[in-house]
C-alpha cells in the first residue's frame, strides 16, 4: 500500500511525541486501542488554567504509520485550541488531510476516541461532568 | 556501492537466476513447438527440452522423472494433490489430516473437500510449530485417506519431521502429500528417504520462473493415482491436461540443476549471514525469534520486536528493504498472521513481526545495512510506543483493561 506524502512526512517527523505529567490537575490523558488491535494511542494534552486554551499536546502511539501520523496531526491541531472547539475535531478531518484509505480509516477514528477520551479525563480532575460520546461508527 | 533497495522477501518469491533465463530463451522463440506435436522437428524438440527439464527436476528431489506432473505452480499442485486423492480414493474413505499452520493453497483447498463432503481434522502445532506425533497418531482413523502436512512453513521457516509423519501414515495405510514450496532447492529433500507419496514445489522460489510448477506423483511402493482436476488432451500422464509450458519447464528444470549443484555453498553463505542479522537484531530488548531455530530453514528468520507494530517498523525502512510482517495493517482482514497466532502468540506479538528471507544473492552487505536500519527504527518507534513506556514504567500490560476498538 503507498502511503500519502503526508503521512510518511508525520511518520518521519512525528510532532510533539512525548508525555506531560499526568499527576497535574491540568492535564487530560486519553489511552485508547488495544495491544490485540494492533494499535493503542495515548494523546494528552495540558490546558492553561487561565484562559481555558489547550497549551501543549503530546502523543504516544504503537500502530502502523498512519496510526502514528493520526496522532501527530491530532495534537498539532489540539494545540492553540480551546477544549469546546478541540472537541469539535472529527475523524473525516483527519481522513482528508491525510488522505488515508478506507483501510486505514479506523486510525483516523482512534485519534478522535483519544482526544475525546483526554478532555474527559481534564474534565473529571477539575470537576466537571463526563461527556458522554456516541459510539463511534468504525470500530 | 550498495544498491538499493534490498530484497529479504525471498519466501514471497526468488529472482530468476540469469543462468535460468539464459536457458529459457531459446524456447520462446527458435523452438516454439508444442511438446505435444508428435509429427514434426519443432514438437520433437520441445519434448526433448520437456523430457530433459523432467530429468533435472527428478534428480533434485530423487524421484523419476515419470512421476513428475507438471503444473502451473504450488497452488495448482496443492489443488491436484488433495482433491485428486479425495475424488481417486473415496471407496477407501473421506478423511484427511492437515495442520493449522499450512499454507492458505492447501487449508482453502481442505475447506473445499469438507463442502464437498470429506472430513477434514486440522492438528494445531507446539510452540515451536513443529507437528505433534502424538497428536497424529491419535487423529489416524480407519477412513483416513490422506496426511498432508507441509514440509517448511512459510513464515518461519520451521521444518517438519516428515520422515516421521510419512511412517505414521503409512502404519495407518493413509497417503502422504507435503507442500514443499519453500523447501524444495533449499535443504535436500529424497522422496524415497522422507516417504513421501505427492508432494508439491514450484519454480519461483528456486530462482526460476514464474508459473510453473510440479507435482511429485509416486510410481512405485505404492502406486499413486489422482483424479486430474483439469480435463482435455490427456498431457502429464491424463493427470493434468494443457500444453506444456515449454520454456517455463525448461526454466524449471535448469534452477532445479542449479539448486542441486550450488545446495551446499548456498546453505552456507545464507546461514552464516542469516545468523549474523538474527544475532544482531536480537541485541536489541525484547525481541523474540518465532518458531523453533533447530528445525528451520537455513534462509528464514522470523522475529517479534516487542511493544512495536510491524507494519509501522516496516514503514521505517520499506522503500529500501523488502521484508514482510505479520501484522494485520498488512493484509486487508485486519487479522494478524494465523501461523503466529498457532504458535500461541498473543495477538500483540503477532502484529509486532518481521520475517527476513535470505536469498541465493543475498550480500553481508545488505545484511550489515539491514541490521542497521531495522535496530534504528525499532528504537526510534518504541520511543513513541506508549507500550514501551509502560513497560519500562513496570506496568504489567496484561492487566490493563484496555477499550475495545
Amino acid at each position: 500500500m503507498a502511503y500519502s506524502d503526508k503521512v510518511i512526512d508525520h511518520y518521519q517527523n512525528p510532532k510533539n511525541v512525548g508525555t506531560l505529567d499526568k499527576s497535574k490537575k491540568n492535564v487530560g490523558t486519553g489511552l485508547v486501542g488495544a495491544p490485540e488491535c494492533g494499535d493503542v494511542m495515548r494523546l494528552q494534552i495540558e490546558v492553561d488554567d487561565e484562559t481555558g486554551m489547550i497549551k501543549d499536546a503530546k502523543f504516544k502511539t504503537f500502530g502502523c504509520g498512519s496510526a502514528i501520523a493520526s496522532s501527530s496531526l491530532a495534537t498539532e491541531w489540539l494545540k492553540g485550541k480551546s477544549v469546546d472547539d478541540a472537541l469539535k475535531i472529527d475523524n473525516m478531518d483527519i481522513v482528508e488531510e491525510l488522505n488515508l484509505p478506507p483501510v486505514k480509516i479506523h486510525c483516523s477514528v482512534l485519534a478522535e476516541d483519544a482526544i475525546k477520551s483526554a478532555i474527559n479525563d481534564y474534565r473529571i480532575k477539575n470537576g466537571l461532568e463526563k461527556i458522554k460520546f456516541e459510539e463511534s461508527l468504525v470500530h | 556501492m550498495l544498491k538499493l533497495p534490498v530484497y529479504l522477501d525471498n519466501n514471497a518469491t526468488t529472482p530468476m537466476d540469469p543462468r535460468v533465463l539464459e536457458a529459457m530463451i531459446p524456447y520462446f522463440t527458435e523452438h516454439f513447438g508444442n511438446a505435444a506435436s508428435r509429427n514434426h522437428p519443432f514438437g520433437w524438440e520441445a519434448e526433448e527440452a520437456v523430457d530433459y527439464a523432467r530429468e533435472q527436476v527428478a534428480r533434485l528431489i530423487g524421484a523419476d522423472p515419470k512421476e513428475i506432473i507438471f503444473t502451473s505452480g504450488a497452488t495448482e499442485a496443492d489443488n491436484l494433490a488433495l482433491k485428486g486423492v479425495y475424488e481417486m480414493y473415496a471407496s477407501r474413505g473421506n478423511h484427511i489430516i492437515s495442520a493449522t499452520t499450512e499454507h492458505k493453497a492447501v487449508l482453502d483447498t481442505c475447506k473445499h473437500i469438507e463442502k464437498l463432503g470429506g472430513e477434514v481434522t486440522y492438528l494445531e502445532v507446539k510452540g515451536n510449530g513443529l507437528l505433534d506425533l502424538k497428536e497424529l497418531e491419535a487423529a489416524m482413523r480407519p477412513t483416513t485417506i490422506l496426511v498432508s502436512i507441509m514440509y517448511a512453513n512459510n513464515e518461519i521457516g520451521v521444518i517438519q519431521p516428515i520422515k516421521q509423519i510419512s511412517a505414521i501414515a503409512k502404519k495407518y495405510g493413509a497417503l502422504l502429500f507435503t507442500d514443499a514450496t519453500q523447501a524444495v532447492g533449499k535443504i535436500p529433500v529424497d522422496v524415497n528417504k522422507d516417504g513421501i507419496d505427492l508432494m508439491a514445489f514450484t519454480g519461483h522460489k528456486m530462482y526460476g520462473p514464474k508459473g510453473v510448477g510440479a507435482l511429485y506423483v509416486r510410481r512405485k511402493n505404492p502406486r499413486v493415482k489422482v483424479t486430474a482436476q483439469m480435463d482435455g488432451g490427456g498431457h502429464e500422464r491424463s493427470m493434468r491436461s494443457g500444453t506444456l509450458n515449454v520454456p517455463g519447464i525448461v526454466g524449471f528444470g535448469k534452477a532445479c540443476e542449479l539448486c542441486k549443484l550450488d545446495m551446499e555453498k548456498d546453505t552456507e553463505n545464507i546461514s552464516k549471514l542469516r545468523d549474523k542479522l538474527e544475532a544482531s537484531l536480537l541485541k536489541l530488548e525484547e525481541a523474540y525469534v518465532n518458531g523453533s531455530t533447530e528445525h528451520r530453514l537455513p534462509h528464514v528468520s522470523n522475529i517479534s520486536f516487542k511493544y512495536v507494530e510491524g507494519e509501522g517498523l516496516m514503514m521505517g525502512f520499506n522503500k529500501n528493504i523488502a521484508v514482510s510482517s505479520g501484522s494485520a495493517c498488512t493484509s486487508a482482514s485486519l487479522e494478524p498472521s494465523y501461523v503466529l497466532k498457532a504458535l500461541g502468540l498473543g495477538d500483540d506479538l503477532a502484529h509486532s513481526s518481521l520475517r527476513f528471507g535470505l536469498g541465493r544473492f543475498t550480500t553481508e552487505e545488505q545484511i550489515d545495512y539491514t541490521i542497521d536500519q531495522v535496530s534504528t527504527t525499532v528504537l526510534k518507534l518504541r520511543e513513541m510506543s506508549p507500550l514501551w513506556e509502560m513497560w519500562k514504567e513496570g506496568i504489567d500490560l496484561e492487566k490493563i483493561e484496555w477499550a475495545a476498538h
